[in-house]
């Protein structure tokens, strides 16, 4: 594999970009034109990223000094490309889903004010995704980070005169700025320990654990949890979730693309990355904890929702929970093959929550649904495919993925604190979740017609343009675990990733076999299925809360209150007296009018020596003269 | 039988005086004009005593230089005086104090 072939594919986004960005204002008559553009800036990168895929196949990687396109930061960091079976996964996922993603918008987007921005926006993000994933250092994927967070925020906040919409984008950016700080602290420790932000290097030396202890902690512990701060906020883990749900506020195509496959795995991604570090520094017992914790929590919290997108919103969450068990106990392919099926199924449930609104006048309330699936049947179809791959109804995707994550947490107890905890938390999550998504589906596309007469008058299927993408999106998935993760953990995604530095972790044979964890799991699955049915078939989620738990999950736990109490809210009083008042207004404003005053003082004081009487100018000159005189001639010798 | 060269002195101290003095006190801008003369017809005296005195001509040189000034000073100074009392109706400079801080 060459670097020209990364360099063609990560600069293609990038021109499709600068097209768009700069003369949108002459594309914008032409929507076809303008999408077109969009889309086939990632066809580009997606036909690299399958030249690339089959290359790494063939074991041929893009590694170390061959990767390196120029010194950055003399010796200490380059910008060079590292591209192996991780990177490569990435890029399809990247590539694919977006390219299925931009196409989907051509339709979706149709007769919006900022068609041409909105495809500028999507295509700089798939740049920063692809830095983000290519880079060969901590550095550059850094810049990958900031870059995705800030088309993120961009695209939260596409529909700025909403004022809901830009607040939600400033959440997400606030909050995901607390995350990075952390990510920048770990680097910096990484740095201080290693003296460069390379993976190879840091990857080699980081054997030898003879680093300084920062406060008694060993610096690879620090620094892996550090980054794991980074990723807890890029990939909305307990306690920075909460920017998620509202980031729901976007274009659904980008709630598809950035808030469920894409970006906000970039942390799932990044402690694959630097699993070397991870597996040295033993830390990944808080990451498991932290990702089993968000799964169920969140899975709760999607039951009393109503919203389609907030459910889709919250499952994300808890699926990405389940992504960081799965890298935190230290079974990396298995996480990252989640991350794979997560992207596909998830973002088709996107697309086709999409589809309904599109239908639907922009109405998100599924109370307001029903019986859709005779009216859009190819939607329904698509849905339900992703929402048994969700529910890990046997042989489908997410039954694969899910399914060897879990067995990894039973099998590695002897490692992780409370494996076997961390098990049956992530079952009861898998019951949750094919209970919330199909409550979803019974109230929205079965039952009666709920729909207000005036919507349903030109209720209808989405234009091919749009169907065509959901089509290509389910059927991987629905087959792609079969594909590519029969066998568990001797399956053909965990031979082709083996060679990825810091994967290849000895269980020994303490897994044993997968197939009574594959019964429990299906078992689980249907039974959550079965209970929706007989919960939802006909019934409608009544509007009010009866008892006081179903308020607190209604209420969503009143995270968002208890964080605005207790954080916002001081931090804004502390910034409107400390800062603005005491701070701003007192002592710098100060300073200035200060010195302003001052001069006026004196002023005011020297200007009666001015009286505009020409005589008593004369008089102080006769006075100066006389006593000049005096001094020469009494005083001066 | 000349005379000496201090009477010349003490009369141009003296017309000097009178002058500063005329300036400081009156509030009628001619008088204060006439005495201003007076102060440089005291210095030129001055000058060609001196000049007289020591058998240099370059005192009574310098005369000429401020013969000139005073004559240019004039033209401008009555010119001065003459548009303040077109504006103002009034020589006195008491009253024209409007650069007042």
């Amino acid at each position: 594999m060459s670097k020209e072939l990364i360099i063609v594919l990560l600069i293609s986004p990038l021109v499709g970009f600068l097209i768009n960005g700069l003369f949108g204002k002459w594309l914008k008559g032409n929507e076809k034109l303008s999408g077109g553009i969009g889309a086939l800036a990632v066809l580009v990168s997606l036909i690299c990223s399958i030249i690339a895929f089959v290359s790494v196949d063939r074991g041929n990687t893009l590694e170390g000094e061959a990767g390196i396109v120029y010194s950055w930061i003399s010796d200490y960091v380059s910008i060079g490309f590292h591209v192996d079976a991780l990177t490569t996964v990435m890029l399809l996922v990247i590539t694919g889903v977006g390219f299925l993603i931009h196409v989907y918008s051509i339709g979706y987007m149709h007769g919006d004010e900022g068609y041409t921005r909105y495809f500028a926006y999507l295509n700089l993000f798939v740049f920063a995704m692809l830095i983000l994933v290519l880079g060969n250092n901590y550095l550059m994927m850094f810049v990958g980070w900031e870059g995705v967070g800030l088309c993120s925020y961009l695209l939260i906040g596409f529909w700025y005169e909403k004022q809901s919409a830009t607040d939600a984008g400033k959440k997400a950016f606030i909050v995901n700025r607390i995350g990075d700080f952390g990510f920048l602290l770990g680097m910096f420790t990484l740095f201080a320990a290693f003296g460069t932000l390379d993976f190879g290097p840091i990857f080699e030396n980081a054997q030898a654990d003879n680093f300084e202890k920062i406060f008694g902690v060993s610096t690879l512990a620090v620094a892996t949890l550090l980054l794991f701060v980074g990723a807890i906020g890029k990939s909305a883990q307990i306690p920075l979730y909460v920017w998620l749900p509202d980031a729901m506020e976007g274009p659904t195509p980008v709630s598809a693309l950035i808030h469920a496959a894409t970006m906000v795995t970039a942390g799932v991604y990044m402690i694959a990355r630097s699993a070397v570090l991870y597996n040295l520094a033993h830390t990944g017992h808080i990451v498991a904890w932290i990702g089993v914790l968000t799964a169920f929590f969140a899975a709760t919290i999607a039951i009393k929702q109503n919203d389609i997108k907030r459910i889709l919103a919250y499952s994300t969450v808890s699926q990405l929970g389940y992504m960081f068990v799965g890298v935190g106990v230290g079974a990396y392919a298995s996480g990252i093959f989640h991350l794979v099926t997560h992207a596909f199924f998830k973002g088709l449930m996107f697309l086709t929550a999409g589809s309904v609104m599109h239908a639907m006048a922009n109405e998100l309330d599924m109370r307001k649904m029903g019986g859709l699936r005779n009216k859009m049947p190819i939607t329904h179809i698509t849905f339900l495919v992703g929402a048994l791959a969700i529910a890990g109804a046997p042989f489908l995707s997410g039954f694969w993925s899910k399914d060897e994550i879990l067995h990894s947490a039973w099998g590695s107890s002897s490692e992780i604190w409370g494996g076997q905890v961390i098990y049956i938390i992530g079952l009861i999550t898998a019951f949750l979740t094919a209970f919330y998504m199909f409550r979803l589906i019974f109230v929205t596309f079965y039952g009666k017609s709920r729909v207000e007469p005036e919507v349903e008058s030109h209720l209808h299927e989405s234009p091919a343009v749009m169907w065509v993408p959901l089509a290509l999106l389910a059927i991987p998935s629905a087959i792609i675990g079969l594909l590519l993760g029969v066998g568990g953990h001797d399956s053909w995604f965990h031979h082709f990733t083996e060679k990825v530095a810091g994967f290849k972790v000895e269980h020994g044979d303490a897994l044993g076999s997968a197939i009574p964890f594959m019964i429990i799991s299906s078992i689980v699955g249907i039974l959550g299925i079965v209970f929706a049915w007989r919960r939802y078939k006909d019934r409608v989620p009544s509007a009010e809360p009866t008892n006081a738990l179903q308020k607190l999950v209604a209420n969503k736990y009143y995270i968002d209150e208890i964080y605005n109490t207790f954080i916002v809210q001081p931090i804004k009083n502390a910034s409107h007296f400390l800062l603005w008042k005491l701070f701003d207004s007192g002592i710098i404003d100060g300073i200035v009018n200060g010195v302003a005053a001052l001069v006026r003082f004196i002023g005011s004081l020297l200007r009666r020596l001015q009286t505009g009487l020409v005589q008593v100018y004369i008089v102080s000159m006769v006075i100066g003269i006389v006593l000049f005189l005096a001094y020469y001639l009494f005083f001066a010798n | 039988m000349p005379l000496d060269l201090e009477y010349y002195l003490v009369l141009s101290a003296l017309l000097f005086t009178i002058g500063v003095i005329g300036v400081l006190i009156r509030r009628n801008a001619i008088i204060i004009f006439m005495c201003i003369e007076l102060m440089l017809n005291a210095a030129n005296l001055a000058f060609v005593a001196i000049s007289r005195s020591l058998g240099q001509v370059e005192g009574q040189l310098f005369v000429f230089f401020v013969m000139a000034v005073a004559a240019a000073e004039v033209a401008i100074g009555l010119a001065i005086i003459v548009s303040v009392f077109k504006h103002r109706e009034t020589i006195n400079v008491d009253e024209v104090n409007s650069l007042k801080g």
